[in-house]
């Protein structure tokens, strides 16, 4: 290539960069340097500068961090069932039915999300309140007296979250799973394995990588959703983004708001990381 | 030769997928410690067959018994046979060593036995101290012999091979025939072959069933097939053969006189049918054509035109032609003679009329050179 051709590629190279950088920097790191800064100063008028109280208040404060580790507990048990879940509808979508019928079945997998979030909990609610459509029928069968609450409960929460979280955890399953070659399925069949075993052997080990970049998001989203908890949790079931949320809108006290935001961003990524860690995986495998 | 014991016994055994018949009532007998061959064209239907015996296909109707024991309602996974998938199917998330060993631990076999049982079998396939590479560091030859030895470690009745040399280049194909065949009566398992290959088929076989349209057409030796073709299909298939669609004149004891459409007249072999008057094609092999015969007597004798040289080392051919256009292959005698031939010459042709084999017409188109590369 001669040196103005080489110029030109870098030039197109930097041009089609410059929005994703300035996105970055705008969208993502110029707020965190913000947040940062307010999470180490100190809120009161009387003594302003800097501070670590923020972050200390974390720690001293039960409540704090037995929310995150409630949130975190539970966005684990959202991944895990997520994941349970998944790999069969991914298997099936991927690997049973007619290649034309398995891109309808995407379509349907998909569609609930052209409808926004909050409809789709008030969706659920409407079937699950105490005058819903569930207990309407459950009451005109006979099968109950009085009934239920079916909302409000931890339960009701991650089966919300699941919902919610389902088709970041299928997506990426059945991209990785249409690159399995039939055959090795039929092979360890032919060898002597029983189904269980073929998932155990053949199947989940091909789709690791989709399984963890699935199991990534799920957990991410899980963790710092807001709508989903606030509106179907019970009202003792606090989630940690809900703290947050107070710290910031209620108490009006920003700066500690932005300490438990950065705690978010920090405990979230060493979850993650001792994941990668236990599964003996890198996060640039899993992106490729 | 005396009774033997079959490890493979088909009976009547049919798949029909809706409308289609993709096997048709095949009985077939694979004795124990043979190495037995199905080919056919693709879409023959040999590979449904090959499925239904490991049992990934359900047989529309009709038995499969291997050793004598029905094969009806046996999981693929609790047959005594095991399949070399075509593209080999290794598990490239595991070993070497992991893959020979995957059916043995599933037996319930420990796992330092099961190793050591593979580092064994891998020593027998000549790939000793390879149980710790992986899959992807293995050549097209070294996989192949990893999928067999992955079988072979299960010591099944009847191994199944699904044509793995398709994936390998022309030089190694040749080489892993060999090779294969060395194996099979090394271990002396009883090895079924599907191939589209006529060449692989005849090489390595005891035995070849030649399939077509869900049917045998003929089970026999190679030299059976090559010689003594049943059907103008076998004739056609196995191996090259030049054709010729004529009239039969007079027939006696098996020979014909037949009258050429370009109106030579040879004598031949006639098979079942070609009564005088019949419409019949003639098959004839390119090495039974002698190039300027010294002596005549007693041979059908036509003269043509070099067109090419189909220069292939000890498998040399010229295309050669007709007065009328009729294209022909003769092999090139490799004693030097025909060292430097030139486009153009004329030959006189000779050949015994016990060579030529003539069929009626079955409708296959006959007039141009029929050979199995289509």
């Amino acid at each position: 290539m001669s040196a103005s051709g080489m110029k030109q590629s870098r030039l197109a190279f930097w041009l089609f960069l410059a929005p994703v950088l300035g996105w970055l920097l705008l969208l993502i790191v110029l707020p965190h340097l913000d947040m940062l800064y307010m999470s180490l100063r100190s809120g009161s008028f009387s003594h302003p500068g800097w501070t670590l109280t923020n972050y200390q208040a974390f720690f001293e404060e039960p409540i704090y961090w037995l929310t995150f580790a409630r949130t975190a507990g539970y966005a684990v048990i959202t991944t895990a069932i997520t994941l349970v879940l998944g790999l069969p509808v991914a298997f099936y979508i991927a690997k049973v039915v007619r290649p034309g019928l398995s891109g309808a079945l995407m379509v349907l997998l998909l569609l609930p999300f052209w409808v926004s979030e909050l409809v789709r909990v008030y969706g659920w609610m409407i079937l699950l309140r105490e005058s819903g459509v569930i207990n309407f029928f459950l009451l005109r069968l006979g099968i109950i007296d009085t009934p239920i609450e079916m909302l409000y409960n931890d339960a009701t929460m991650i089966m919300g979250l699941v919902y919610t979280s389902m088709l970041f955890m299928v997506v990426p399953l059945v991209s990785v799973m249409e690159s399995l070659d039939d055959s090795l399925v039929e092979a360890a069949y032919d060898l002597g394995a029983s189904r269980l075993c073929i998932w155990r052997t053949i199947i989940i080990p091909h789709s690791k990588p989709g399984i963890t970049s699935g199991c990534i998001v799920v957990f991410m989203l899980s963790l710092g959703n807001y709508l989903t908890p606030n509106l179907m949790g019970g009202k003792n079931s606090l989630w940690f983004t809900e703290q947050i949320y107070n710290q910031f809108i209620a108490s009006f006290n920003w700066n500690q708001g932005s300490a438990f935001g950065f705690l978010l961003l920090a405990l979230s990524s060493v979850i993650v990381w001792a994941g990668l860690k236990l599964t003996r995986q890198k996060l640039g495998e899993v992106a490729s | 030769m005396e009774a033997m014991t079959n490890d493979l016994s088909l009976r009547s055994l049919t798949k029909r997928f809706g409308d289609f018949v993709a096997v048709d009532d095949i009985s077939l007998d694979v004795p124990t410690g043979s190495f037995f061959s199905i080919l056919g064209p693709s879409g023959c239907g040999k590979t449904t067959l090959l499925r239904m015996v490991a049992g990934f296909e359900e047989p529309t109707s009709g038995t499969i018994s291997i050793r004598g024991r029905d094969m009806a309602n046996v999981l693929p996974n609790e047959r005594p046979v095991n399949l070399v998938f075509q593209h080999l199917a290794l598990f490239p998330m595991m070993t070497v060593a992991e893959n020979i060993a995957f059916g043995l631990r599933r037996r319930g076999v420990r796992k330092d036995e099961s190793r050591t049982r593979a580092e064994a079998m891998l020593e027998r396939v000549g790939l000793p101290g390879y149980g710790d590479k992986r899959i992807a560091q293995l050549s097209g030859g070294q996989r192949q012999r990893v999928a067999i030895a992955r079988c072979l470690v299960l010591e099944p009745s009847v191994l199944l091979l699904d044509e793995p040399l398709g994936a390998l280049d022309l030089k190694l194909r040749e080489q892993m025939k060999v090779e294969l065949k060395k194996l099979q009566a090394k271990v002396g398992t009883t090895f079924i072959y599907i191939t589209h290959d006529q060449s692989e088929a005849l090489v390595m076989s005891d035995r070849v069933a030649v399939m077509n349209r869900g049917r045998f057409e003929q089970v026999g030796t190679p030299q059976e097939l090559y010689g003594q073709p049943a059907t103008p299909f076998v004739a056609r298939f196995v191996g090259d053969n030049n054709a010729w669609a004529g009239t039969v004149e007079s027939a006696a004891d098996g020979e014909v006189v037949l009258r050429t459409d370009e109106g030579f007249v040879f004598r031949a072999r006639g098979m079942e049918g070609c009564g005088a008057g019949s419409r019949v094609n003639l098959y004839l092999r390119p090495e039974a054509m002698r190039l300027d015969p010294k002596d005549t007597s007693n041979l059908n004798m036509f003269r043509v035109t070099l067109k090419a040289i189909l220069f292939d080392g000890a498998n040399s051919r010229l295309l050669t032609v007709t007065e009328q256009g009729h294209e022909l292959l003769v092999r090139l005698p490799q004693n030097r003679t025909f060292d430097n031939l030139e486009p153009g010459r004329e030959f006189a042709v000779g050949w015994n009329p016990s060579s030529g084999i003539c069929f009626v017409e079955d409708g296959a188109d006959c007039r141009g050179l029929d050979g199995e590369d289509a």
